[in-house]
């Protein structure tokens, strides 16, 4: 097996394409921690016009924290269709090439071929992450510096102090991952059923969209499949930054409101992984390779 | 020794029958020539033996194991390129070979690798990305592949598709330097048909999913049977008077000129009796020929 995720992940290193979702996190990071250096206070003011008569806020509230927030917030949205490229692209792009032939007569059985493609596919998405890690987080703390972090939600404010702050992001970045690896999986499922590359990348797009739609629509008849939907977990690791207040409201340090929520999540995002790799194993091992 | 034995294997696409109960046998050390017209069923035999295609019926041995049970070990010993040499365009030729290599059981040295890259003519361009090969190049690069881990059976599909006359007489002389100096097994499928006659021991012609015939190929070709190509001023005409004699039987087919499969010593005979006849003859042309004989089996099938 690990002969193929060698294989497999020399492959995608090799490949131009790997790297324009590095070059376009890159892009979009840089020129937001750009924005919010040369006008942040403006945006800080916007932020918080709404507190700014009852609270006074004093200290860096525009540190590498927040900024790391606020672009987790924008980019864990879109970069499940930067992994798509990859993943969607893991066997279909092959059939379309004419290379799956020759790997299928290797002395390896589909099943790991299939494995081994979904572990150097995954390889790459937690190299992403990272990626995306490296530049939100440790480039924002390095321009913006550190100080507690002040998170305006929808009706209420959440303090933490930055000694328990950097462990938060490890939790939301290792909940991402699950997030992430479940796209992954799906274009993979998708890259299983398909000859060509561009099928299977439109289509794991399309049901992002389509299931994001679903998971977001507040109509009763959604809200029965809206708990099933891994759409509705993904972005589920800002729970990680919900602090939960002892009897004077005061926050407690190194506490999450909702562990709850966040095991759910993880477990309805492994089943989808779970059950999109299967299929893609079955159909996989089914078909005739006639391309 | 059987190294390849196919029984009655048949493989059904909805209502069309790619292959309808094929059975044939090949030995070790054969170069044996599958033939065919396209669509006859030869690259879906060929992907069923590499376990590409599941059969819908039969079984398939190889070195004694069944490829649907024992796939793995079977095909460590197999070396193969299907139809055309589809590689990796953003990876060089000896990346290619390097990355196969750690496919393999067997331990690949580097030097291994630089032989391959000599035996196939691509180590003057072993750095250059396979984006920038021509057609040969490739096809050289996917028979590297196939010998690389240096297997006891080799099955090449159309080894020859595009490359030029020289190319095509380094792979008839590597084919034949593998089964004669090495001892290995080929099973060779092409459709120009005198290169399998060059390089082949054994044939076996498939027609619309059917063997048509198998066996060594100086006893399928009869030294006492030729096969006859006359051009005349009128062929209707020269068709008629064959029609009428006694040659009627041997007539093959009728399509640019008139075809006849006849004994040697009776190809004097036809050519008094045209003359007699009154046929205007342009030439009287005996031959025999892989082509000819492939021609007149698939000729009396249709």
């Amino acid at each position: 097996m690990k002969e193929i995720i060698s294989f497999e992940l020399y492959k995608i290193f090799r490949r131009p394409r790997t790297y324009i979702a590095f070059g376009a996190i890159a892009a979009l990071i840089i020129v937001i921690q750009f924005g919010l250096k040369v006008d942040g206070e403006s945006y800080a003011s916007f932020l918080m016009k709404d507190i700014n008569d009852t609270l006074t806020v004093d200290g860096n509230v525009l540190n590498g924290y927040l900024i790391c927030y606020i672009l987790l917030q924008l980019l864990l949205v879109h970069v499940p269709l930067l992994v798509a490229l990859i993943a969607a692209d893991m066997i279909s792009g092959e059939a379309n090439l004419g290379t799956l032939r020759l790997l299928f007569s290797t002395p390896f059985t589909r099943t790991q071929w299939v494995l081994g493609k979904f572990i150097a596919a995954s390889v790459y998405t937690i190299v992403l992450l990272i990626w995306l890690a490296f530049l939100a987080l440790f480039v924002s703390m390095w321009v913006f510096g550190t100080d507690d972090l002040f998170l305006m939600k929808s009706n209420y404010v959440v303090l933490i102090q930055q000694n328990d702050v950097l462990w938060r992001y490890v939790g939301a970045f290792v909940f991402a991952s699950f997030s992430l690896l479940t796209v992954t999986s799906l274009g993979f499922l998708m890259s299983s059923i398909a000859n060509n590359s561009i099928g299977p990348i439109v289509g794991t797009m399309s049901a992002i969209v389509f299931f994001t739609i679903l998971s977001t629509l507040n109509i009763p008849l959604f809200s029965i499949i809206k708990p099933y939907l891994f759409t509705t977990h993904m972005n589920n690791w800002k729970e990680f930054f919900d602090i939960q207040v002892n009897d004077n409201n005061e926050a407690i340090t190194g506490s999450i409101l909702n562990v709850a929520k966040i095991k759910t999540s993880l477990i309805v995002l492994g089943t989808h992984i779970v059950l999109f790799v299967a299929t893609a194993m079955y159909i996989t091992k089914k078909k005739d390779i006639l391309s | 020794m059987s190294v390849i034995q196919v029984n009655n294997i048949s493989k059904h696409f909805g209502n069309l029958k790619a292959v309808d109960g094929l059975s044939f046998e090949v030995q070790a050390g054969q170069v044996f020539g599958f033939l065919g017209q396209n669509g006859s069923g030869k690259s879906t035999t060929i992907r069923m033996l590499l376990s590409l295609i599941h059969p819908t019926s039969g079984n398939i041995e190889i070195f004694g194991h069944s490829i649907q049970s024992n796939r793995n070990k079977v095909l460590e010993e197999i070396g193969a390129i299907i139809e055309r040499p589809d590689l990796y365009p953003y990876l060089s030729a000896k990346e290619h070979l390097q990355l196969f290599a750690k496919l393999r059981s067997k331990k690949i040295t580097s030097s291994a690798i630089e032989d391959t890259l000599v035996k196939v003519g691509l180590n003057d361009r072993s750095k250059d990305k396979v984006q920038t090969f021509s057609l040969g190049m490739k096809q050289r690069l996917g028979i590297g592949i196939a010998l690389l881990h240096n297997p006891s059976l080799i099955i090449l599909d159309e080894p020859t598709n595009g490359l030029d006359p020289q190319g095509i007489s380094d792979i008839r002389n590597l084919i034949q330097h593998l089964a004669k100096e090495e001892g290995k097994t080929v099973l060779v499928s092409s459709h120009i048909l005198s290169e399998i006659e060059q390089m082949a021991s054994h044939i076996l012609i498939l027609h619309k999913g059917k063997k048509l015939a198998d066996g060594p190929i100086q006893t399928l070709l009869d030294p006492n049977k030729m096969i006859v190509h006359i051009k005349t001023t009128q062929d209707e005409q020269a068709l008629q008077v064959i029609l009428s004699g006694s040659f009627s039987n041997y007539l093959l087919k009728r399509t640019e000129g008139i075809y006849l499969s006849i004994p040697h010593f009776e190809i004097p005979l036809l050519n008094q009796f045209l003359v007699n006849a009154g046929v205007g003859l342009i030439s009287v042309e005996s031959r025999n020929s892989l082509e000819d004989y492939f021609l007149q089996l698939t000729s009396n099938s249709n």
